[in-house]
């Protein structure tokens, strides 16, 4: 089952991949603007979901790790066996597992920017 | 009374005579169209400075047990059928010296990743297929018989060659397949070896099978499957670097070259 050139899909993996260590770079430098402790207290929390940057940074984040992560549980898998109906099997899953995630993801940041908590 | 055929003890005195050294030979022995027993057979055979692996397993088919399964033709690093794992590693048993491996025993296996025919015989039916798959030839639409113009020449330039002309030296041993971890892992994997050539003809000037060639290893078990662990290219006999013709071709797919 061929969804796409793998040429293409590798391209996704490495821009996800570089895309990913740039904004977890960012993530990180944001928590160090403050103690570690006062970083993970509830205000502190919500208010970073609040923001809209912020939120969007932890959508563009959760998109990005999710496409490479499952995209690199296909490849891996797709090295522990071969056959063409555990391909479709592993391809189909791992579109599935990355949807779901992304979509329950989103669903907690859309719900807490929103003040739905 | 049994007799000695005279020919072969003329051989016998004579090997034992020339030498003063000697190795012992650990043979791996096989026949999984018969049973799954797999043993080693332990053999001392005389060595002299120049002695290679082959020629120690051949002294043994003649003088000790001619029923060792072993492949094997030019002797000379050319024909690309004793490629073996020698103490562990692979390599061509007429290209590797018992005096370079410093060690008084020898062990050799047949290469991994290949279904075994016989002791140290594989069947090398994946590679040649994989070989096959990525169109090892020049491809045009003309040729260098005319009708018109009669007989011309595509000629090239020596920088032209310099671009390929270490993958052309591949004798289809096999040895890079053999030492690769994602050959063991992944059955489909195409493997180094075809992705070598398929570098070697798409950077030949003459060929215009480009876009053919990198459509048929762009797919899922194809060139993406290779991490650069980068053993092909330690074990190659020739010379060829079957890595770096990955990254080669890696770039076209990439698009950073043309
Ligand atoms: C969530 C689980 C993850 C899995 C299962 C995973 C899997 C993989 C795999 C299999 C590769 C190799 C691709 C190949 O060469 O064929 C890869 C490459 C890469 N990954 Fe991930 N990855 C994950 C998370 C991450 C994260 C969170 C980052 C960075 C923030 C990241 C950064 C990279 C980079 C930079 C590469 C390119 C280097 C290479 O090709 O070896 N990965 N990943
Ligand atoms: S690239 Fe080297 S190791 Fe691989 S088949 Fe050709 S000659 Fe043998
Ligand atoms: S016998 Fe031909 S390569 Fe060794």
């Amino acid at each position: 089952m061929m969804v796409l050139r793998e040429s293409i899909i590798m391209k996704i993996h490495y821009g996800t991949a570089i895309g990913a260590l740039f904004l977890t770079v960012i993530h990180i430098m944001m928590r160090l603007t403050q103690d570690f402790h006062e970083s993970l207290a509830y205000e502190n929390v919500i208010a970073n979901y609040e923001s809209v940057g912020y939120a969007l940074l932890l959508e563009l984040l959760l998109i990005l790790i999710s496409v490479h992560g499952f995209n690199g549980l296909r490849v891996i898998l797709f090295e522990m066996n071969q056959g063409p109906t555990y391909e479709k099997v592993v391809t189909v899953g791992c579109l599935a597992g990355m949807a779901a995630l992304i979509g329950y993801g989103s669903r907690t940041i859309i719900m807490t920017s929103m003040g739905m908590t | 009374m049994a007799t000695i055929h005279p020919k072969l003890s003329d051989e016998l005195s004579q090997t034992v005579v020339s030498s003063t050294k000697s190795v012992k030979i650990k043979i791996k022995r096989s026949n999984p169209n018969v049973n799954s027993e797999q043993k080693f057979d332990d053999f001392v055979v005389p060595i002299e400075k120049w002695t290679t692996v082959l020629d120690v397993l051949l002294d043994v088919k003649s003088h000790l047990d001619h029923s060792v399964g072993v492949r094997y033709s030019c002797r000379q690093a050319s024909c690309g059928s004793c490629g073996m794992k020698i103490n562990g590693k692979p390599g061509l048993a007429c290209f590797t010296k018992i005096s370079e491996l410093d060690s008084d025993t020898v062990t050799v296996e047949p290469m991994d990743n290949y279904p075994v025919v016989r002791d140290l015989a594989v069947n090398m039916d994946r590679m040649i297929n994989n070989h096959k798959k990525v169109m090892p030839y020049v491809i045009r639409e003309d040729s260098e018989i005319d009708a018109e113009s009669g007989i011309r020449e595509f000629l090239q330039s020596p920088e032209n060659v310099d671009k390929y002309i270490q993958f052309s030296s591949c004798i289809k041993c096999g040895l890079c397949n053999s030492a690769c971890p994602t050959m063991a892992m992944d059955k489909s994997f195409v493997g180094p070896q075809a992705l070598a050539q398929a570098y070697r003809y798409i950077a030949d000037d003459r060929d215009k099978g480009k876009n053919k060639r990198l459509k048929i290893i762009d797919e899922s078990h194809g060139i993406w499957r290779c991490h650069f662990a980068g053993s092909c290219s330690q074990v190659c006999p020739k010379g060829v670097d079957p890595a770096m013709g990955i990254q080669l071709l890696r770039g076209y797919l990439l698009g950073i070259r043309d």
